[in-house]
């Protein structure tokens, strides 16, 4: 086998034995003294302790230390070998050398499910996207685990911490390099029961319980919609795996599906269910996204990220900033094929994930907790993400998904480094003047902020990380045209100022100013030590560096997918095609440019000449165009956008302090419904939870109890009971009574036998 | 008016109805219940007399006759009966005699 | 004529019958009964059958009005007072009475006409008793010996549900008479003459 089919079976399969021996070794200790030290935990703050031993907690014994520190070598040096792997892969591919990928190749693990005309199985799968993700994975992962050695370091549950942390990167790897759906949707709800698990790790705590639940229960909603999607596709194409779903999609090949609809061409073919009539992409397409949107706290199922901070900050960073929340953007450009052959799809992506990006940084205006600021700001990025894949630019989503996953996991490490130092305080309205006690601590934090606010300037080639992913999704949004795409454009700008303001005012509210933490607390904040550093060190690399390196291999030319990086894995509608349909006008697939895509040799620079040639038989919107840009002050707009929010946020809060203070204390309505996060929670808590509690009342008490219990046991029991005890007294033991029941009973028969006579007669 | 066979027959429906009402009605002792009885069969003969006699067949007297005999028997019995319930019970109180209650 | 004596006799009877369920006094009833069996008795010879009319009052009145009086008397019951309660019968008796003679007005309506009927007390013969003579012991062989079986029964039953022995009456047990044995009966002894024997010895 080539070294990349090595690597990867390495990549996805080194943190499982990793998992599998940190499991091994945490059976071997017992449970309930994990929480010893969290015990004394106090006034609700996240129980982790700090190394200043301040909550007089008891110390880990030493044969237990033994035991974890075995379980934290081997699954962290699993999982840097893995990153190591990957590492190698990427930057293979990066070079585009021959030595890296050139299509999509499919390594078989095992059979899994050989079925009728179903056939999945255990198979890792090395395109691009894998390579790029399984890069993106692993790298996080293994300086999370790195930088769990320091702030874990004090609690007893960490070897089952590392290795639920190595559990979720196998399932996240898994999920990656499926070259099925069902393989896949395993990964999904792995990922899914790794988050539940590590959200709810301080499972003594009644709040995290609450936190996990929702999160695996609004997944599961989510999954519904993926799963009846899986189905979907099987129905219309017969079979789950990926290349022969795709293929048939890009050739337009002729698809039966099994049932509720004719056969047709695979991009035209139709559904009809109960009465209701749909091309199968778009059902498809719809189904596979309600899936994403719970994964990836998109606006209706976004309710649990917030929550989710109540597990220890690394898991925030790895999954709910890096990782899981992206693999719903990873299921969409997957599935980018899909997408391009629908409109109504791709505008509810656009959509949701424009009004996403605006919902989540409205609310992260108000939080005053570092941590959920910082989901927020995620939630919004993935908004971003979403909003781009919508509009078909699958490429600028993907680098943003890169650059995010750096400066997103910084800034929770960041995070967790401010508060690891200021002995769990999370309140921002506590902290302040910390600049002085953890300058490493604020230089990081800087950087993150620099990189999320996508500081650059225009027009070159000179910015942080966020600057050329962020642009490129604002101006691929503007190009795309039409309705939808203009709501995300603008959305996307006002959505880049209030991050702007919201990070800065983190920023400012953290580290300058005067303290407003107790003294205690202050006097001994002090920076995290190298093991936790070193990690935010590399990040900081990241987010400075990878917009610069990989810009343009990951975007290169706005209009068109680079083949040389890319190859096949993201299928965009090239020149002369589209997917947009209503105002931007439609033009039809070019079987030429279809055919070198799908077949996907190394196109080096052949579908340059080619789409230079096709010009001309394109439509009117700016996605076919070649070699259009978007206007000037398109690309100027963020860079206002930043800027205006960074001055707003320097004015507000660095100068006159007290009228937000103020602001915020007058609580009007527009203050309670963002603070109470467009009171979605309570919305779901009473249309939902209290709704399903009242029919589950209903149908417990009133139908179960009073109706099918009372036709049924209990009631045919009473009956009898009645019936007998009614009957019963008929026997009074008076003969005259019995000699009265007889002459009625005669009188009766007489009745009935003169009635039958006249009636005979 | 003649004398006819509809005369005899309501007013053995009449003794009928009103022997029979008399075992339920009957509060008081059970000898009424007895002594009842006996006007039913006693309805009953006029019956079966006034049929014989209105159409000429001797069947019916015949029968009456022993409806008679029967009635004397039973009326001996029941008495018999009676009179021991009153050795064990010392009274004949209708409301007492419930003891076949289930 | 015939008529007014009918609706004298049955007015009679009716009043009778009423008043034997109706009286307070058992004594009164019985006495009410006996009346109403006279009564009918009247009527059975008004259409003829006198045979029929002397039988009632033999038997009926003779033997099982009169065995009512004994019981009703020997028997010392108190005059219970009508109980309370009475009303709740009285009702729904009343109502099922009702349907009851309803019934059988029907029936009988609804039997074949009485016109047209032949009139005859005495067929195949002079007189009532002699007619009933004439199938007694011919035609109706079986029922007259079965209702002097049932007669013999109803004998039976009476005395075995009636006797108690007293306790100081002197009884015989044939059984045992007929089941003695010479050994235990007699008892050879030899006397010297002159002298007595002592027949119990232990009583000396």
């Amino acid at each position: 086998m080539s070294w990349q089919t090595f690597a990867a079976v390495v990549v996805v399969f080194a943190p499982l034995i990793g998992a599998i021996i940190g499991g091994a070794v945490n059976l071997f200790t017992p449970l309930n003294d994990a929480f010893t030290k969290l015990a004394t935990a106090d006034d609700g703050a996240h129980g982790h302790d700090d190394h200043d031993d301040h909550h007089g907690h008891a110390s880990i014994p030493a044969n237990r230390a033994k035991l974890d520190k075995l379980a934290m070598i081997v699954t962290t040096g699993l999982v840097v070998m893995a990153a190591l792997c990957a590492a190698s892969l990427f930057f293979a591919q990066f070079f585009a050398a021959s030595s890296g990928v050139a299509d999509t190749q499919s390594v078989l693990i095992a059979r899994w499910i050989d079925v009728g005309a179903m056939q999945a199985n255990w198979a890792i799968r090395i395109d691009t996207m894998s390579i790029v993700m399984m890069f993106v994975v692993t790298s996080v992962s293994s300086l999370v685990h790195i930088y769990s050695w320091g702030y874990m370091s004090h609690d007893m549950g960490r070897a089952r911490f590392f290795t639920y942390l190595s559990l979720f990167t196998f399932m996240m790897l898994m999920l990656i390099t499926a070259d099925n759906f069902l393989q896949l949707f395993f990964g999904w709800e792995g990922v899914g029961l790794a988050s539940y698990l590590l959200i709810g790790f301080w499972y003594h705590k009644p709040s995290a319980n609450a936190a996990s639940i929702k999160a695996f229960v609004t997944n599961r909603v989510g999954d519904v919609g993926f799963a009846l999607g899986i189905m979907t596709v099987f129905l219309v194409f017969g079979t789950v795996e990926f290349a022969p779903v795709f293929e048939a999609i890009k050739t337009n090949a002729t698809v039966t599906p099994f049932a509720f609809g004719e056969a047709g061409h695979a991009q035209d073919v139709v559904i009809s269910v109960l009465g209701v009539t749909a091309p199968a992409m778009e059902i498809i397409g719809v189904l596979l996204f309600i899936g994403a949107m719970g994964k990836s706290a998109q606006l209706l199922l976004h309710v649990w990220l917030p929550d989710a901070m109540e597990g220890p900050t690394p898991v925030s960073a790895l999954i709910h900033a890096a990782t899981m929340v992206t693999a719903g953007v990873v299921l969409v450009v997957l599935c980018s094929p899909i997408y391009e052959f629908t409109t109504y799809a791709s505008a509810m992506i656009t959509f949701i994930g424009a009004a996403t990006a605006i919902f989540a940084a409205t609310v992260a205006l108000m939080q005053n907790d570092i941590k959920r600021v910082i989901a927020y700001s995620t939630c919004s990025q993935l908004g971003y993400m979403f909003f781009a894949a919508g509009v078909g630019a699958y490429d600028a989503a993907m680098f943003h998904l890169f650059t995010h996953a750096f400066f997103k996991a910084m800034l929770f490490l960041t995070a967790g480094a401010v508060i690891h130092g200021l002995a769990d305080e999370q309140d921002m309205r506590k902290m302040g003047g910390l600049r002085a006690k953890m300058p490493i601590a604020w230089l990081m934090m800087l950087i993150g902020t620099l990189a999320i606010t996508g500081v650059g300037i225009p027009g070159t080639h000179i910015g942080f990380a966020g600057f050329f992913s962020k642009d490129a999704i604002l101006e691929e949004a503007f190009l795309s045209g039409g309705m939808y795409a203009q709501f995300a454009f603008w959305a996307g700008i006002v959505a880049a100022l209030l991050t702007s303001f919201y990070s800065w005012r983190l920023m400012i509210m953290t580290f300058h100013g005067k303290t407003r933490a107790n003294k205690h607390d202050f006097d001994h904040a002090h920076d995290a030590p190298l093991v936790m550093g070193m990690p935010l060190y590399l990040l900081a690399g990241g987010a400075v560096l990878a917009g610069v390196v990989f810009y343009s291999a990951f975007i290169g030319d706005l209009t068109k997918v680079n083949k040389d990086f890319w190859g096949s894995s993201i299928y965009k509608a090239e020149i002369a095609e589209t997917s947009h349909d209503g105002e931007d006008g439609h033009a039809p697939v070019t079987e030429h440019v279809v055919a070198a895509n799908s077949h996907g040799e190394e196109n080096h620079g052949d579908d340059h000449a080619e789409a230079s040639g096709h010009a001309a038989a394109d439509a009117d919107h700016g996605d076919g165009h070649h070699g259009i840009h978007p206007p000037t002050w398109v690309l100027w707009a963020p860079f206002c956008a930043w800027m205006s929010g960074l001055v707003l946020a320097i004015i507000f809060y660095g100068f006159v302090p007290h009228i937000p203070r103020s602001m915020g204390e007058r609580s009007g309505p527009m203050h309670a419904f963002l603070s109470n996060k467009w009171y979605f929670d309570e919305i779901y808590d009473f249309v939902f939870v209290k709704g399903s509690k009242a029919l589950g009342d209903f149908f417990w008490k009133i139908i179960d109890m009073k109706i099918i219990d009372g036709l049924g046991p209990n009631g045919i029991s009473n009956l009898t009971k009645a019936s007998a005890g009614g009957l019963s007294r008929l026997h009074t033991g008076y003969l005259y009574h019995y000699a009265f029941i007889i002459l009625i009973a005669a009188v009766v028969f007489g009745a009935v036998a003169l009635s039958g006579q006249s009636g005979a007669n | 008016m003649d004398l006819t066979l509809g005369h005899f027959l309501a007013l053995s429906a009449a003794l009928f109805t009103i022997g029979v009402f008399g075992i339920f009605v009957n509060r008081k002792n059970i000898i009424v219940i007895l002594m009842a009885i006996e006007l039913i069969l006693l309805s009953v003969n006029i019956n079966l007399a006034a049929f014989s006699v209105f159409n000429g067949t001797i069947t019916g007297q015949v029968f009456a006759m022993l409806v008679l005999t029967v009635a004397a028997a039973e009326a001996a019995v029941g008495l018999a009966i009676l009179v021991v319930y009153f050795r064990n019970r010392g009274q004949i109180a209708v409301d007492d005699v419930n003891m076949m209650r289930g | 004529m015939q008529l007014i004596a009918f609706y004298i006799l049955s007015t009679v009877v009716l009043i009778s019958a009423i008043s034997v369920i109706a009286s307070r006094n058992p004594v009164h009833s019985v006495l009410w009964l006996i009346l109403s069996f006279f009564t009918a008795a009247g009527l059975l010879v008004l259409i003829g059958a006198e045979f029929l009319a002397m039988l009632l009052i033999v038997v009926y009145v003779g033997a099982v009005a009169v065995l009512f009086l004994f019981v009703v008397m020997m028997l010392d019951v108190d005059f219970a007072e009508m109980r309370k309660g009475f009303a709740d019968y009285f009702v729904v008796g009343g109502l099922v009475a009702l349907a009851l003679l309803a019934e059988i007005g029907v029936v009988a309506a609804s039997a074949n006409s009485v016109e047209g009927r032949n009139f005859d007390p005495s067929p195949g013969a002079d007189t009532n008793a002699e007619a009933l003579s004439n199938v007694l012991y011919t035609d109706y062989l079986l029922l007259f010996q079965m209702a002097g079986i049932v007669l013999l029964v109803a004998m039976i039953g009476a005395i075995v549900l009636t006797l108690r022995h007293r306790p100081d009456v002197k009884r015989q047990k044939v059984e045992e008479q007929t089941a003695r044995r010479r050994e235990e009966a007699v008892e050879l002894i030899k006397v010297n003459p002159g002298q007595g024997i002592n027949v119990h010895p232990e009583q000396d």
